[in-house]
């Protein structure tokens, strides 16, 4: 059973349907004890990132996120979701992250050439700096679809896949058991779905 | 580097898909769920779904239609038709929309797309713009490309895009139904005025006019299409070859 965060911000409908399209039991959720009891977490999140991060830790539920990613909990983050897990974000202001993977969230505006459209929306393609789970059943080259304009830098080892926007654009990380995809895997196709699967599969358990 | 886009259009009509015609493989071919299911298969990179029902009962079933397809397709779905007050966002964003194409609304209540973009931020809100030559300018028309609403298109759209519309569609009512290309200069006044992903609609009759779309305007992000789609006419397969043959990158 997949816990898909629910701390108000963003639609999860599609997240849901995309799981149960590929036969994953999930659960929309903001209970502590389910959130325990889950094999996996999903963070989603739209919108802004300091809104955002203000709703989870109003209710409780970062730290919460926290001590089960310590406890070895596999964790996925996706577009917001994703950036949250880094340790801080430049999105209007500054903004403390997750911390649980190194780098930062910057805005694309000033850095990426000016003929290049900010957000970035659309089907880009991925390339591949390192191994990881979540990619055993997608290859390099395939699509998937980003909305966002702001992105991460300064991953370190924990940048998987990219894709290029000008400059090379963070889209998967892993560290550890943590996950996180910048783009949206529940509307990227069967590619997304099949790095849902993955994802679904880490550990054995689904 | 980033995909040219392909998005057929669906018109829905009291639950119905209407323009669907015959399809190998496809035994209800007005079936929203059906359709969109067979164009995600075939290598569509998002669809539009325009609900043209007047009714109240037209819309309920609408919303219920949409749920059913977001619930079987994954890829980005953009809705339009009757989208007036930041209510018919929410109604078509909780069954599953990404994102909300606004039209007559926008003309109608100048501040929607404000209040769409500052409730669920600017990739969620499409401005489509209907527009026409009249005496040597570009003009926005409303109702369905019925009514001359007098204003200049170009100065139109800039507002509409300062105010949160996080993408165009430029529908170009003069080369609509004609089926003899895009309306290449009215899409180059539009791409020159705004840094924001514009779609181009309106006149695609073969596959080759978007070759020509995507070559004569390189920064142009999309073409959408209804009628070639749906009568068979363009296969979606077919057409992307078509592109990658000719330097065009797709998905």
């Amino acid at each position: 059973m997949i816990a898909i965060i629910d701390y108000g911000v963003g639609n999860l409908f599609s997240l849901s349907s995309s799981l149960k399209a590929i036969g994953v039991e999930s659960v929309i959720t903001s209970e502590p004890d389910i959130i325990k009891k889950a094999d996996k977490l999903i963070l989603p999140g739209v919108g802004a990132f300091g809104d955002a991060r203000q709703k989870l830790a109003e209710s409780g539920l970062d730290n919460l996120i926290i001590e089960e990613v310590k406890s070895g909990k596999p964790l996925m983050g996706i577009c917001l979701g994703m950036q949250m897990l880094f340790e801080k974000s430049y999105e209007y202001g500054k903004h403390d992250g997750l911390s649980l993977i190194k780098g930062k969230v910057v805005p694309m505006e000033g850095i990426i050439k000016k003929e290049y459209k900010i957000p970035h929306i659309g089907w880009n393609a991925l390339k591949f700096h390192k191994d990881s789970e979540i990619l055993k059943y997608i290859k390099e080259d395939d699509c998937v679809y980003f909305v966002h304009s702001y992105y991460a830098i300064e991953c370190e080892d924990s940048l998987v896949a990219s894709a290029e926007y000008d400059k090379q654009i963070t889209a998967c990380v892993q560290n550890g058991n943590v996950y996180g995809c910048q783009f949206h895997p529940e509307k990227s196709g069967k590619v997304g779905l099949n790095i849902l699967k993955a994802f679904s599969e880490i550990g054995g358990n689904v | 580097m980033i995909t040219k886009r392909i998005i057929p259009c669906l018109d829905v009509r009291n639950g119905r898909v209407v323009k669907g015609i015959n399809f190998e493989n496809l035994s209800d071919v007005s079936s929203p769920v059906a359709l969109g299911k067979y164009y995600s298969d075939a290598g569509a990179d998002e669809l539009v779904f325009y609900d043209i029902t007047a009714s109240s009962d037209g819309r309920k079933l609408f919303t219920d239609i949409l749920r059913e397809v977001a619930q079987n397709i994954f890829i980005p779905l953009t809705v339009g038709g009757g989208i007036n007050t930041i209510e018919d966002f929410d109604r078509v964003l909780k069954c599953g929309a990404d994102k909300v194409s606004v039209n007559s609304g926008a003309i109608k209540n100048p501040s929607l797309i404000k209040e769409g973009a500052l409730k669920y931020g600017d990739q969620c809100v499409v401005l489509s713009a209907d527009i026409k030559r009249v005496g040597g300018e570009f003009r926005v028309f409303a109702k369905g490309g019925r009514e001359d609403t007098g204003m200049e298109a170009i100065g139109w759209i800039k507002k509409c895009v300062s105010n949160g519309a996080g993408e165009v569609v430029v529908n170009s009512i003069d080369t609509d139904g004609v089926k003899g290309g895009f309306d290449i200069e009215m899409l180059k006044a539009v791409v020159e005025a705004v840094n924001v992903p514009v779609i181009a609609s309106g006149g695609a009759g073969k596959a080759e006019d978007f070759v020509t779309l995507f070559k004569e305007i390189p920064t142009i992000d999309a073409g959408l299409a209804a009628s070639i789609f749906h009568f068979g006419e363009v296969k979606i397969g077919d057409l992307k070859d078509l592109l990658r043959r000719n330097d065009i990158i797709v998905r």
